[in-house]
């Protein structure tokens, strides 16, 4: 391994430096500084006699006279079983005083595409105890389902809920005889202490840790760090789901801040930018963490994905929000007016979404009438809304007797199915017996899109049936 | 430069790797032409020259570049990018410089795709039973069909003499031609200017394979959708594009149109898009039937599937590969239907490479050749009468992605000038869970007066006019609605609160259709109309109640009219369409 003190130029967080060797494309380099510091940075572009390193840690400190190691290899994360209740940096390097990790394998971070013909489609539901989002935009094994949000929404709240009740429900009945076990991969990029102290905390209390491997970096880490942190998080995903059968969650948070250190290292390299000054290539970018989702033919284990991006200034034409709905399979909004009325979790389910719904559900899924009473919830939901808007103009005593049962649901659906709070864990039973009350306000002609054969058998022809809603309150 | 004849080709002019960025490569002394194929390194990556400068070559390489480091070597083909034309080009899946996928997981022994393997695009070893369609003395032209191969329960393979291997006109006589089971490298015929036809031919992909000449398209591509087939159809060898934001359900209506469209062979791109969603084809299309011959979906089938996690440049190249396949079996006189998702991730791609070469960008940062692309691209598309006299169709349908749903943006705006049928897909109907989610108001089909005959003579001689009915109905709906978000519903005079009622019947029953529904998943232009003239029945009997003094509150009370919204999932449909149509008008007639 040869040294240089070549330094040309530095600049942000890129250093160039002269070679008078081949240096690989995305190899490892370590820089030490003066001061004996070691910092390590990735070759972005190689030229004959010249390679641009982005430098994750950041290149204060660094001076002409640092001299310059390249590893010639591309970075790898080390991987085994005893990840799980780990806290590492961003990294990978453990931060949590524990025993030295002895890996199993060392794998590349940038993982190689799945060949779409060895995946296995995506359709075992996966009950997260939450019923605006089993209910309406089910989640299931191997999906990628980010969460939109804002600044200042219970976000956190909504994914430590998930990460404490995601089960699946043939675990439960015990018929999975391989066991696979559900592990949760949390990601933390460029979030406040506080924030991840929240985390740490509820992983503690409710003993998550164990079965949970943490990536922490913070707001004050290197912004650069953070392009590597998710491909990180990811590598150890795969590795305990294809290889040790787990069904892995990874939560990704904040996105954002992913994307803003994309738009760092573009700009310190004089890139042609795209929109907003983000990179051209972020769509691609993105779509190489995204979609290393999945389940694969002949693995037990499944990748399921839940990033966290906050919409800069609510808007979910910004390109961040934009790009990723492209490529993950729906969205959940989390929505400040629902958030401002108390509901917890405050999640809109209108615009929200999840692609792989409809396979997921059903007979022997979760229950032959769920896809119906999706379906007409939706719509109800829809009409109850837009009424609102009428409402404000000319009062509710303008509208038919139709129009105000619509309200009614459109006021009941919020504060009955979507306003659980952050500890309740409902079953998909639960949730859709509160369905079939909310939507038995509604007369039987008006639910036109249900199966006549569930209508009988479900709809409360009178109050005193609606038990659930008064147990559950 | 083929995959099928990589072994055999004798790679002269070496060059060297200057510079490595992303998937873009530069070399030094590299000797090579625009377009030539390359491969880059000591893993022999597979690459594009798509710049020459001087003693410099810049190269797009379609795998990953991690590790290729300055000073490993670059290979020079001498051959632009090619594609394997022959039997076995159905039920198969490639990626975007057609490998195929299920060969490369035998190939790699891993579930992902790793770099530098390659594989020939069709099967060089299969044996296929060759049937001669041709006898010896006899004079074949160009692109002549001189026998036949089942490629598929479907679809019977032609084998045609290369198009390059005569000038037009030209003819020539066949020397030898046998029936038996041959490998599609093997010599099926020999014709006396010298030429040996195998299966197997090869084609540049970004060049036109030739046609006699383009026709304007006068039959339907009849897609089993309500909203397509009835309001906004495509011709068979027309163009159309389907823009709309995330979750408006592109995807899934580039699936009923795979699953359900007329055509004999479907060639579907998935450019960018995602993983599971690719593999939801490749697991639902073999089980699928053919609604035309109940066979299995795939055996019409071929699928490209560039997901947005491989490699950039070969997301470029996934579009020119897929229309090259559907012009080659459109030469064989079949009508083609190619489905590209999403065509603005391959102008992205375009973005990537282009802004990556430091060329001076264009609107948005897409390269300024972005509209000739694209218009080339769907220039491919028509009716044609091909060189061997046959008539075929490629039919081309693109699926935008609109940043933030903006339809003004370049890769919209410069599609909408080319194609002449648009499907506006809204998100505000997907948000209420109307599906298709395709808007009324802003969609349009140029082909509709061209197609009127055919489904005047097909389906019913009113077509036309009961069309123009439901248009109108939902255009003064359109109108009525802004004033009913002033004032509400019940301060509009009782005419207009009917044609509301007509018009949600419109909506509900006859625009959404429920993909997921066994049976509404298909309609067939016959339910189509019946649907849209049961509508008609009920406007008309309750325009008359309403003349005859009967409250709206009454008409829109009745009982028989809300089951229209369950002639979509009526297998006899015919039957229910007709007692139901006896109802209404019973019912209604009961009021006065």
């Amino acid at each position: 391994m040869k040294e240089y003190q070549t330094i040309t130029e530095i600049s942000g967080p890129l250093v160039y430096a002269e070679v008078d060797e081949a240096i690989g494309y995305d190899e490892i380099v370590e820089i030490e500084t003066a001061q004996g510091e070691t910092l390590r940075g990735q070759v972005l572009e190689s030229s004959e006699g010249v390679v641009a390193i982005q430098v994750f840690e950041g290149t204060s400190g660094i001076d002409q006279n640092a001299s310059v190691r390249f590893l010639g290899e591309t970075m790898k994360m080390p991987v085994t079983e005893d990840l799980l209740g780990r806290v590492l940096d961003g990294s990978g390097r453990p931060i949590d005083d524990g025993p030295e990790i002895v890996p199993e394998e060392r794998q590349d971070i940038v993982g190689a595409a799945i060949n779409p013909y060895s995946r296995e489609y995506p359709e075992e539901f996966i009950e997260t105890g939450v019923s605006a989002i089993d209910g309406m935009n089910t989640l299931v094994r191997g999906q990628k389902l980010p969460i939109f949000s804002s600044s200042g929404q219970p976000h956190s709240e909504l994914a430590m809920q998930i990460a404490r009740q995601a089960s699946v429900p043939e675990e439960e009945e015990g018929d999975d005889e391989e066991g696979s076990e559900f592990a949760v991969i949390f990601g933390a990029m460029g979030i406040t202490q506080e924030e991840a102290n929240e985390f740490m905390q509820d992983f503690e209390r409710t003993g998550a840790l164990e079965r949970s491997v943490v990536f922490m970096n913070l707001a004050d880490d290197p912004a650069v760090e953070r392009t590597v942190t998710p491909r990180m998080v990811l590598t150890t995903a795969e590795y305990l789901a294809f290889e040790k059968d787990y069904h892995v969650l990874v939560i990704l948070t904040d996105m954002t801040n992913y994307c803003e250190a994309l738009r760092e290292i573009g700009a310190a390299r004089e890139e042609v930018p795209g929109r907003r000054g983000y990179p051209g290539y972020m769509y691609t970018d993105l779509a190489q963490l995204y979609e290393r989702a999945g389940r694969i033919q002949g693995r037990e284990g499944s990748v399921t994905q839940i990033p966290i991006l906050t919409m800069p200034g609510d808007d979910d034409t910004h390109p961040i929000p934009d790009l990723t709905g492209y490529i993950t399979e729906g969205q959940i909004y989390v929505d400040p007016d629902l958030n401002s009325q108390g509901l917890q979790p405050p999640i809109n389910v209108l615009p929200s979404l999840s692609r792989l719904m409809d396979d997921g559900i059903g007979e022997g899924l979760t229950r032959e009438d769920h896809a119906d009473v999706k379906d007409q919830m939706f719509a109800a939901y829809a009409e109850g809304e837009d009424l609102r808007d009428l409402v404000n103009i000319v009062g509710r005593e303008a509208l038919s007797e139709l129009d105000n049962k619509y309200l009614d649901f459109a006021d009941a659906f919020e504060s009955e199915f979507v306003d659980q709070g952050f500890d309740q864990n409902r079953d998909i039973e639960e949730t859709l017996e509160i369905g079939w009350d909310l939507l038995s306000m509604l007369p039987k002609d008006a639910l036109n899109r249900i199966d006549e054969e569930f209508i009988e058998e479900y709809y409360r022809e009178d109050d005193s049936e609606r038990e659930v809603v008064e147990a559950a309150d | 430069m083929s995959k099928a004849e990589s072994t055999e080709t004798t790679i002269s002019e070496d060059g060297v790797i200057q510079s490595v960025s992303g998937p873009v490569v530069s070399a030094r002394d590299l000797d090579a032409r625009m377009n030539d194929v390359v491969y880059v390194g000591d893993e022999g990556l597979m690459g594009e020259v798509i710049e020459i400068e001087g003693d410099i070559t810049t190269i797009q390489v379609y795998e990953e570049t991690s590790g290729v480091a300055p000073g490993e070597p670059v290979e020079n083909t001498g051959e632009p990018l090619s594609v394997d034309l022959g039997p076995g080009m159905l039920d198969a899946i490639y990626d975007g410089v057609q490998r195929p996928l299920d060969v490369l997981e035998g190939k790699m022994g891993s579930p992902y795709l790793d770099r530098g393997v390659d594989a020939p695009g069709i099967d060089l070893e299969k044996e296929w039973e060759f049937e001669p369609t041709v006898e010896v003395g006899d004079e074949v032209g160009r692109g002549d069909v001189v026998g036949v191969v089942e490629e598929t329960v479907t679809i019977d393979h032609k084998v045609m003499v290369p198009p390059d291997a005569l000038d037009d006109g030209e003819t020539t006589e066949v020397t030898a031609i046998e029936s038996g089971s041959f490998d599609v490298t093997e010599t099926v015929a020999e014709l006396a200017n010298g030429t040996d036809v195998s299966m197997h031919q090869e084609w540049p992909v970004r060049e036109a394979r030739p046609s006699e000449n383009k026709k304007t398209p006068r039959t339907p591509l009849v897609s089993g959708q309500r909203i397509l087939d009835g309001l906004f159809p495509i011709a068979k060898g027309g163009t159309a594009a389907i823009p709309g934001p995330f979750g408006s359900g592109k995807t899934v209506t580039q699936h009923q149109l795979a699953k359900y469209a007329d055509a004999d062979i479907i060639v579907y791109v998935g450019c960018g898009e995602r993983g599971n969603e690719m593999t939801e084809v490749i697991e639902d299309f073999p089980e699928l039937e053919d609604p035309a011959n109940g066979n299995p979906l795939m055996a019409r089938t071929s699928l490209i599937a560039n997901t947005s996690n491989m490699p950039v440049a070969a997301r470029e190249s996934c579009i020119y590969t897929g229309i090259t396949i559907a012009e080659y079996y459109r030469d064989m006189g079949y009508d083609v239907a190619l489905m590209a998702d999403s065509t603005s991730r391959w102008a992205e791609a375009m973005r990537e490479i282009s802004s990556r070469l430091e060329e001076m960008p264009g609107e948005e940062g897409y390269p300024a050749y972005l509209a000739a692309r694209l218009a080339q691209f769907y220039e491919r598309a028509g009716y044609f009468e091909n060189v061997n006299g046959t008539e075929g169709s490629v039919s081309a349908i693109g699926a935008v992605s609109p940043p933030g749903g903006d339809f003004s943006e370049p890769v919209t705006q410069n599609t909408l000038r080319i194609v002449k049928t648009f499907w506006a897909l809204d998100a505000d109907l997907a948000e209420r869970r109307h599906f298709p989610s395709i808007n009324w108001n802003e969609s349009y089909s140029l082909y509709k007066d061209q197609l009127d005959p055919w489904f005047e003579d097909e389906v019913a001689d009113d077509w036309a006019t009961k069309r123009q009915w439901a248009v109108d109905v939902l255009d003064e709906e359109t109108e009525l609605q802004e004033i009913v978000q002033l004032v509400g519903k019940d301060a509009l005079p009782d005419d207009q609160q009917l044609t509301l009622e007509v018009a949600r019947y419109l909506r509900e029953a006859y625009l959404q259709q429920n993909a997921f529904h066994p049976v509404d998943t298909f309609c067939p232009p016959e339910k189509t109309y019946l649907m849209l003239t049961t509508i008609e029945t009920f406007n008309d009997e309750a325009f008359k109640a309403l003349e005859a003094g009967v409250p709206v509150e009454e008409i829109v009370d009745t009982e028989a009219a809300p089951r229209i919204n369950r002639i979509g999932v009526q297998e006899d449909y015919e039957e229910y369409v007709e007692e139901l149509k006896a109802d209404i008008t019973e019912e209604l007639r009961s009021l006065y």
